[in-house]
């Protein structure tokens, strides 16, 4: 059978597909891929559907054992990848056999890449997804000495072309549709907000990016919990900017002034603590026609043959 | 603003909020349950999902499927019919069997002391009357059931427990909740339910949606556990 078995399971290795929809009534999160990007080549490179399983393995550090013949294919963080001790490149597949070891080194640029093997890999279900997230008990980290199971080989090798490839970045600047409480907010607060630069803080995680920077007043008076938007940016009382991300928690009552847009939160959650983050404004018609026209994009690409 | 009035703001690029009200009460949590079927019903191929909430729903939709503008008019629609009255009658009514007492509910007895009550009468106030879900969150299954009665009513306690017992029945100021797994948690603790009200492994789970009822059935210990209760 197609597969792995984990030898080094890495700092923080997870499932993920697309993520958990439909369920939020229950309460439960999304989950899915922090960076939707990667994720989705490091699946189209393998040869799979959009939103197969992958493993998404944050900082590194994870080794693996082929244990039956597929192909895999790495995209994201720039983690060195090794095959048998030979260093291959990330961005297409490779095809491996049983004994083969596939090994992923610590990122020197971006936190998290996406390990694709063809056929996805099998992954238990939880309410329609293999999204793991742990605050809600659905699934766990990678572990050593797991089994896991993918499909055959695919039929062609691809690579991406170099000019498509992503590049993550130390300061990002991320865009943001105003929305929810924006209105409440004082003119000076969101001066401080869209004026100034913010540092990634050690605290954040797949459910939340918190940043460091000037603090902004908050509105005042308390509000009823509310669902809470992927990239929404709630601002506590300590006026610290949080972008809420795939792990957040489905309602909150903190006031929030914008949304990031879904392709730049991608960006941010391949940012490191220390990465500096700007924001700008934009208006809800860019940021429709900037997500369709990265979709669109994403789509016309036409894949290499690798070698 | 006026309570029954319908606002509607932006939440993202493919995201709209729906404010059905300012205060948290049994009507308003009615009218977000009302309008989140109609959204789910008629406009299922269009949405990703909703988040109900006390007083908003968080609607989140295809883009590519339905504009910002079409979205709005049908919330707008469903609005008005969303602003007569509620009957008792709407939502599902869920019973959930409860152990009272010290030892199922450690802060039974400092609650009633507080509130100048015997730990025997804030049990009878709690199951006296029905709730209703006003928002469900915080973990998987976790509802928020308003409003008890204001004579048990108790600010969150100071210190928040590390570990509260899958099944813990907690007043938090009026609001009350059962816990669906062990997790650290501040409510005042009265006494345990054996229903599992959230099961990672079970294909079905506790149906309890925002506007749903909720009555509460006095159990012994030794109907607790042949619930299937954990000791």
């Amino acid at each position: 059978m197609s597969g792995f078995r984990v030898l080094e399971p890495g700092v923080f290795s997870l499932f993920q597909d697309a993520g958990r929809l439909g369920y939020h009534a229950l309460g439960l999160t999304t989950g899915g891929p922090m960076d939707g990007e990667a994720f989705y080549w490091a699946n189209r490179l393998a040869g799979n559907a959009e939103g197969a399983t992958t493993l998404e393995v944050a900082q590194g550090g994870l080794r693996l054992e082929c244990t039956g013949a597929t192909s895999v294919a790495v995209a994201g963080a720039a983690m060195s990848l090794k095959i048998n001790g030979q260093t291959k490149a990330l961005w297409r597949s490779h095809r491996m056999t049983a004994g083969d070891v596939v090994e992923l080194g610590h990122a020197a640029v971006g936190l998290r890449a996406y390990v694709a093997a063809s056929g996805g890999f099998e992954a238990p279900v939880y309410f329609g997804s293999t999204a793991v997230v742990r605050r809600e008990g659905l699934g766990t980290l990678l572990h050593a000495g797991q089994e896991i199971v993918c499909g055959a080989p695919a039929d062609s090798d691809w690579a991406l072309p170099m000019e498509k490839i992503p590049r993550y970045e130390a300061a990002v600047t991320l865009r943001v549709v105003a929305s929810y409480q924006a209105s409440e907010f004082s003119v000076e607060a969101l001066g401080v907000f869209y004026g100034s630069t913010f540092q990634v803080s050690p605290r954040s995680d797949r459910m939340g990016y918190r940043l460091e920077g000037n603090a902004m007043a908050t509105p005042t008076g308390g509000r009823l919990s509310e669902g809470i938007a992927y990239g929404a940016v709630q601002v506590p009382p300590d006026g610290q900017p949080i972008v809420l991300l795939n792990d957040r928690q489905t309602i909150g009552g903190y006031p929030k002034l914008g949304t990031v847009l879904s392709l730049d939160c991608w960006k941010l959650a391949q940012c490191v603590p220390g990465a500096t983050v700007c924001f700008e404004v934009i208006s809800l018609e860019s940021a429709q026609v900037l997500v369709e026209e990265a979709k669109r994009a994403r789509d016309a690409t036409v894949l290499k043959r690798g070698t | 603003m006026p309570d029954d009035s319908v606002r509607i703001k932006v939440a993202g690029e493919n995201a709209l909020i729906v404010y059905l009200g300012n205060t948290l009460s049994s009507t308003v949590a009615g009218r977000v349950k009302q309008m989140s079927q109609q959204l789910s019903e008629c406009l299922a191929d269009q949405l990703v999902d909703l988040v109900p909430s006390y007083a908003s729903i968080l609607v989140i939709y295809r883009s590519d499927r339905i504009s910002t503008d079409e979205l709005r008019k049908h919330i707008e629609e469903f609005g008005k019919a969303a602003s007569e009255p509620m009957t008792t009658e709407a939502g599902r009514l869920v019973t959930l069997p409860v152990w009272y007492g010290a030892e199922a509910g450690p802060d039974l007895k400092a609650l009633a002391e507080s509130n100048g009550l015997t730990p025997d009468e804030v049990v009878q106030r709690h199951h006296a009357r029905e709730y209703r879900v006003y928002a469900v969150g915080f973990a998987p299954g976790f509802a928020y059931l308003g409003e008890v009665d204001e004579a048990i009513a108790r600010p969150r306690l100071a210190t928040p427990r590390q570990h509260v017992p899958t099944g813990s029945v907690g007043i938090a100021d009026r609001q009350t909740a059962v816990y669906p797994a062990e997790s650290p948690g501040g409510w005042n603790l009265i006494g345990r339910c054996p229903v599992r009200i959230f099961d990672p492994m079970a294909a079905v789970t506790m149906p309890m949606a925002v506007g749903d009822r909720i009555q509460f059935e006095p159990i012994s210990r030794t109907d607790y556990l042949e619930l299937g209760g954990t000791p």
